[in-house]
């Protein structure tokens, strides 16, 4: 019973945070019809981003969690406005090709000012420690990241359903040019939504920081964890992302414990199976 | 004229190739063997490319089976090389065929990321099957063999894997240049432009592209294999993304839409790979600043310049 | 015991709440050129894409021949012999003009994998290809790159793609729309000629009326996703219901 609970809490934990990470990637796509491959790099660079604060800059964690987030972001507006801008009305090959050029350049980036090795992020003192749960002891930063993830997926879809900017939003999604007719500045959108897109990676990884070794092929494994996460759940769905990411999550949490040797394919062989029932994913648009 | 000019300046080429190691020294030679090889990796991920209009950042995963297989086949069973280069392409091509189902059916960015995503599995098995892969180390020191077919060649000997290398490659490349100038080749162009239009006129589009997916596959998968018995190793990262991004840029370099443009762009690519990495190890952040350079402001490609002078299109 | 040539039986199709197509019965027989008519949002394309296989219908069957389409892939339904044109042309810019035919030949020979061949110097292709365009008068271009062509042009090189196929039924989703009155007569001239032959049996959706009473020996009237009335030009004209629904003035212009 232990075991469950224990998985079924890794899978939430893991769940969660995968949601938040993709439905960045999702929301992108939706609005901007971009793909960004390089959206795990930033989420690495979240990460990194808080190490500096903290250790070099000895900056709190909760000042950091706020500040790299938003460095990311503005790294984001600017690579949209100078350099995404330019192919919108291109082939969409050169999307695909531009943001994975900006891949190989962060990834790459990250490894010259961080060095190759592995970087530890000691969790804020009051979130050490653990916590006893139906029988099982979890780390309390794991509950922290379990709520703030709960806390950032309802707000973010308050923001797009329930308020004025949502709507703008969503209207430039759905038909830009009828939207910059009636007087919304579409470029502006897009290039906040991007930045928006790019603060929900690179919070993903400032929260994921005390919890994983800050490596750097970091990036490399959330962008294809993304990838999955959105093919199962259905490329620009925002409850996609997180129906497919909690699957994901309890793919790994209890693949993890149960099915040890197949869990570099599992994932996978989820993403092929869904591929092959729903194409568009599970709560993609047919 | 063009098309004189242009057959006079492949059999320029064609000489120079088979001249060359008489004329150059061992070290020419050499990145002459691995500009072939990897200008058949490029033509062949063009095909998916620059023929369907299919970007796939997951070839890697048909190099590294070729190269894996090869690998295994001289290390545990000796089989003379001409078999390996028979056998292990088709070991790729199966894998594109399982890939390739599930990837052809949807539109073109749900085939990139799919793509990225099957080959980052493939180079995750590889890094973790110990047993049969020899893991993150891969294979190495299998034996080169004899070529077989009654042939006196050692393949040890880098002037003889030359020359095997260049007749391979050569007979590779103009069987995908008759599969560009047939009707399948037609349809493929067809479908880059407007894959509905294909299917309303009675072709079923995805089973076509997946035929195109795993020749491709196939194609790749023996410059894989030639590319282990040329480096003598075969390793999880042929695999990566990273691998997959060089025959991207190679065709970018060259220029997608001219049958020779990738192999150009492979020559141009090592070139540059080879003075860069004289410099600095982090060799990533430069292939990502020149395919961003290319996306933005060269998209047609070296050839592209020259477009007219060298007569248009493929 | 012969089937009907199109059979429609009670085909509906909806989107989520909009019900674009609600209870459609009807039969085109062969070699009888159809018309299909109605004002915008009535649902003539929605019909098309049901006929040739880019949606399913909701409800209700199409069978061609005695065979069923409804469930079949749009380019099964073309080897059925239904062959469509698209109301935004549809053609391969990139490609010549008579590549753009060649390509629905290569479909049509079933040459699609022949590898051996080589396309540029096949002769039986090319003589076919070249004969397709004489017939629609597009031979001069045959080198020239599709996407040159100026609008009118277009829409025939459509059309030579469609028939190259040599479908038995051919939908023609508003063959003349922005065309020219000396290109409309020249389409009208053809499409008359191409009907005589024989061998295809049209049914074109069109909003000019000329087009329509000119060729069409029977007309089905939609609106509002339903059909609401079908005869002979005559029978249209006088029907009071497609009179207040539709024609409205222009039938005095006629």
């Amino acid at each position: 019973m232990t075991a469950f609970v224990a998985a079924l809490l890794n899978s939430f934990d893991i769940g969660i945070l995968l949601f938040i990470i993709a439905s960045g990637l999702t929301i992108v796509f939706g609005v901007l019809g971009i793909l960004n491959f390089a959206h795990g790099a930033l989420y690495m660079t979240g990460a990194y981003l808080l190490l500096t604060l903290m250790r070099t800059l000895e900056i709190p964690f909760w000042m950091g969690l706020l500040l790299a987030p938003l460095g990311v972001a503005m790294l984001a507006v600017a690579i949209e406005r100078f350099l995404l801008r330019r192919i919108y009305h291109r082939h969409p090959s050169f999307g695909l090709l531009l943001t994975f050029a900006l891949l190989l350049i962060i990834d790459d980036t990250v490894r010259l000012i961080w060095g190759s090795g592995y970087h530890i992020v000691e969790p804020p003192p009051a979130l050490r420690g653990a916590m006893s749960l139906f029988g099982v002891t979890y780390p309390l930063y794991s509950f922290f990241t379990i709520a703030m993830g709960i806390l950032i997926g309802v707000a973010v879809w308050l923001l797009f359903h329930r308020t004025r900017i949502g709507k703008t939003v969503r209207a430039a999604a759905l038909d830009p040019e009828m939207a910059q007719a009636v007087g919304i500045n579409v470029p502006l959108v897009l290039t906040l939504v991007f930045g928006f897109g790019a603060w929900l990676a690179a919070l993903g990884g400032a929260l994921a920081a005390p919890m994983r070794t800050l490596g750097p092929a970091m990036g490399d494994t959330i962008i294809i964890e993304s990838f999955i996460v959105v093919v199962i759940g259905g490329l620009g769905s925002f409850p996609g992302a997180l129906l497919g990411a909690l699957i994901l999550g309890g793919i790994h949490g209890f693949g993890g414990r149960w099915l040890a040797e197949w869990n570099i394919v599992l994932p996978y062989i989820g993403m092929a199976l869904v591929l092959l029932w729903r194409p568009e994913g599970l709560m993609g648009r047919r | 004229m063009r098309k004189k000019l242009q057959l006079g300046t492949l059999l320029l080429l064609a000489v120079g190739l088979v001249l060359l190691p008489k004329l150059s020294p061992f070290f020419i030679v050499f990145v002459a063997t691995e500009i072939l090889i990897l200008g058949l990796f490029a033509t062949s991920f063009n095909l998916m490319f620059g023929y369907c209009g299919l970007l796939s950042f997951g070839h890697g995963a048909f190099f590294g089976t070729g190269a894996y297989v090869a690998g295994l086949l001289l290390q545990h069973l000796q089989w003379d090389f001409f078999w390996v280069l028979a056998v292990a392409p088709l070991a790729a091509a199966l894998v594109a065929t399982l890939i390739g189902c599930l990837c052809v059916r949807l539109n073109e960015v749900y085939f990139s990321m799919l793509t990225l995503a099957f080959g980052m599995m493939i180079f995750a098995i590889a890094h973790q099957w110990r047993s049969v892969t020899g893991g993150s180390d891969g294979l190495a020191g299998f034996p080169l063999t004899r070529v077989g077919l009654g042939l006196d060649l050692v393949l040890a000997n880098p002037f003889h894997f030359y020359y095997l290398t260049l007749v391979i490659v050569g007979l590779s490349l103009a069987a995908i240049y008759t599969l560009t100038i047939s009707p399948f080749g037609l349809i493929l162009r067809a479908m880059r432009e407007n894959s509905e239009r294909v299917a309303f006129a009675g072709i079923p589009a995805n089973r076509y592209r997946l035929y195109g997916f795993i020749l491709s596959g196939l194609f790749s998968g023996l410059a894989g294999a030639l590319f282990a018995a040329f480096s003598r190793v075969a390793v999880p990262e042929m695999a990566h993304w990273t691998q997959s991004a060089e025959p991207i840029l190679m065709t970018i370099l060259g220029g997608s839409q001219f049958f020779f443009g990738p192999l150009a762009g492979a020559a141009v690519f090592l070139g540059l790979k080879t003075l860069i990495t004289s410099y600095t190890s982090e060799w990533m952040i430069y292939l990502g600043i020149i395919l961003l350079g290319m996306v933005l402001f060269l998209p047609k490609g070296i050839f592209g310049l020259f477009e007219r002078w060298l007569g248009g299109r493929t | 015991m012969s089937f009907p040539f199109l059979e429609v039986a009670n085909v509906t199709k909806s989107f989520g709440h909009f019900i674009a197509l609600r209870q459609i019965s009807l039969t085109v027989k062969e070699g009888q050129t159809t018309a299909l008519i109605g004002p915008n949002g009535a649902g003539k394309t929605t019909f098309y894409n049901l006929l040739s296989g880019r949606l399913q219908p909701s409800e209700g069957t199409v069978h061609f021949c005695g065979r069923p389409v409804s469930g079949q892939p749009p380019h099964k339904i073309n080897k059925m012999g239904i062959s469509r044109s698209f109301q935004i042309t549809n053609i391969f810019s990139e490609l010549t003009v008579l590549e753009n035919v060649l390509v629905a030949l290569i479909a049509h020979l079933g040459q699609g994998l022949h590898f051996w061949q080589i396309v540029h110097r096949d002769k039986q292709l090319a003589s076919r290809g070249m004969a397709m365009l004489e017939r629609l008068g597009l031979s001069a271009l045959a080198g020239s790159r599709a996407g040159t062509l100026s609008y009118g042009d277009k829409r025939l090189l459509e059309l030579a793609i469609v028939l190259a196929t040599e479908p038995k039924l051919v939908l023609l989703d508003e063959p003349t729309a922005g065309m020219t009155p000396e290109e409309t007569h020249a389409v009208i001239r053809l499409l008359r000629s191409l009907a005589d032959e024989g061998k295809y049996t049209f049914l074109i959706t069109e909003h000019d009326m000329n087009v329509v009473f000119g060729l069409a020996e029977h007309i089905f009237v939609f609106h509002r996703g339903e059909l609401l009335a079908e005869g002979t030009g005559e029978q249209i004209k006088a029907n009071p219901e497609v009179r207040s629904a539709y024609l409205g003035e222009e039938v005095e212009g006629c």
